[in-house]
């Protein structure tokens, strides 16, 4: 068992998935407590189903996957706040329309694109080859971007998702805030896609923060608690995938749901 | 100096306010004193709370003119922090990770300005607004662990943190009980007594209004009646509750 592990870090790609790994799911966990306490999940849901489409688009028109999986998600995101924001009824309505509308551009891309795209399945379900060395400045830069952006703003960002109205009467720019919670989450998705997959990078959004709202009601516990569990997910998951052979995304995500179920019999049995 | 030779804290002149091209509001006028404490009735529908959220900017006038502390509410700018509002009850989250000075805390953001963190200067009148609402023995409970009554003291101490000059409160006794809503207006009557304090509360409970505020100002999308409390009569209340022309059968 230690051989093993000690052979899994002595890979490069090993070490480049854990830092990659450890990236994603730190920004991801921090953004999932605004997520979960703003409930955007299904927008996070919705957006990342979108980034397929920007994929299929880069592999057809030559460039970088990513690149291409960032500018669909931004413009779904920003799309789907724009129609909620003038009928808020709609909000699911268009994250549906968004969503079914990606993921159809996305297969009729593949479809015109002449050759195989087996590539593609990395960017579906997560790969821990995918992350390769010329990611890892990219995403170290779009890390410290959602951190520095959700520390900036923490206050306003808090009293935004706690009432939206009080925060718009005593002067917080509640629309800005909206639109640029949407903007980090689409680009935490084009992150997080090519470990975890686009279908399962939502799991990434909303577990941990939903976890450790289980385990406190004090938020200035909460963002870090949120982040010790987004790691330590994305590490144990990435230890599995290479112990058992099996996809990154599936084990991380099946990491993190067994903590989220361990907190939430702990915090029924503590009520 | 007289009330009526000071500057009014509220003026309103001939506002009208649309919804969905609905007359929510039709040329209503009316001024608020300093120190007064105002009761607003009016049936649901009748336009208050469109009223308040254009007093607080929120919503625009489609027709006449407001000016609150002297300025038109689209312009508060810095004197926004002079304004305290507690809004209608709140179907929040109960497990919201928010502790009640967390949520008086939020008040201090005029002051404190966007993207700064508060000082230690905001974080001690947390506890000034706290203790004025008698509720700093519960300072760190989550605010989903205390009562209705408790709550909305927390939200008090919320708009009473920037130490506001006005403070407009939406029905802040609704799924009050009866205990909490007279304790609640025990609270208000004592605050303006002790500070400057001009308040302008909406209401559903017109007994409570009428036996606790200076002047009433009654709504059913125009204005019915703006006076002292005494001279709201019951042929005046039987007028404001009665469905507005607009509503009725058959228009």
């Amino acid at each position: 068992m230690f051989d093993r592990l000690g052979e899994m870090l002595s890979l490069e790609f090993m070490r480049r998935a854990f830092l990659g790994g450890i990236l994603v799911g730190a920004s991801c966990a921090f953004l999932s407590v605004f997520v979960v306490l703003r409930r955007l999940a299904f927008v996070s849901q919705g957006v990342s189903h979108a980034a397929f489409g920007g994929v299929a688009l880069a592999v057809l028109v030559g460039i970088n996957p990513s690149l291409g999986a960032l500018v669909f998600s931004v413009g779904t995101a920003l799309a789907i706040g724009g129609v909620s924001r003038r009928r808020s009824w709609v909000e699911d309505s268009s994250i549906g329309i968004f969503l079914a509308v990606s993921m159809a551009l996305g297969l009729l891309f593949l479809g015109l694109k002449r050759g195989s795209a087996t590539g593609l399945y990395g960017y579906l379900f997560g790969s821990i080859l995918s992350i390769l060395p010329s990611d890892l400045p990219w995403m170290i830069g779009l890390t410290c971007l959602v951190f520095l952006v959700l520390l900036v703003f923490m206050k306003e960002l808090y009293f935004y998702v706690f009432d939206e109205t009080m925060a718009r009467v005593a002067g917080v720019p509640v629309d800005a805030l909206y639109f640029g919670l949407l903007i980090l989450l689409a680009v935490t998705i084009s992150l997080g896609m090519k470990l975890v997959g686009a279908i399962l990078v939502t799991a990434l959004l909303v577990i941990p923060g939903a976890t450790a709202r289980f385990l406190t009601s004090n938020i200035v516990v909460l963002i870090p608690l949120s982040i010790a569990i987004g790691v330590l997910g994305v590490i144990l998951g990435l230890t599995l995938a290479y112990l058992v052979n099996v996809s990154p995304g599936a084990s991380i995500v099946v990491v993190l749901f067994l903590g989220f179920l361990g907190a939430f019999l702990a915090s029924g049995q503590r009520s | 100096m007289s009330a009526a030779a000071s500057k009014p804290v509220i003026d309103v002149q001939h506002l009208s306010f649309r919804r969905d091209g609905r007359i929510v509001l039709h040329d209503v006028s009316f001024q608020i004193q300093e120190h007064e404490l105002v009761g607003l009735i009016g049936p649901n529908g009748g336009g208050k709370t469109s009223l308040l959220q254009t007093l607080l900017g929120v919503l625009h006038p489609y027709e006449g003119t407001i000016h609150v502390l002297g300025r038109e509410p689209a312009h508060l700018d810095k004197a926004r922090g002079q304004i305290g509002y507690v809004a209608q009850t709140k179907q929040f989250d109960r497990d919201f990770p928010a502790r009640a000075k967390d949520v008086v805390l939020m008040g201090t953001f005029p002051q404190v300005g966007f993207a700064k963190l508060p000082g230690s200067k905001e974080k001690a009148s947390v506890f000034g607004a706290l203790e004025q609402v008698g509720m700093q023995d519960r300072a760190s409970r989550p605010i989903g662990r205390l009562s209705g009554g408790e709550q909305q003291r927390v939200f008090i101490a919320q708009a009473l943190v920037s130490h506001p000059r006005l403070l407009i409160l939406d029905e802040p006794t609704a799924g009050v009980d009866r205990e909490g809503e007279e304790s609640l207006i025990r609270l208000l009557t004592r605050l303006k007594a002790q500070s400057d304090l001009t308040i302008l509360m909406v209401s559903h409970n017109v007994s409570l209004i009428r036996s606790h505020t200076d002047r009433i100002v009654a709504l059913n999308r125009e204005l019915i009646f703006a006076g002292p409390a005494s001279g709201l009569t019951d042929a005046v209340i039987a007028e404001v509750y009665h469905p507005h022309p607009a509503e009725a059968p058959g228009v």
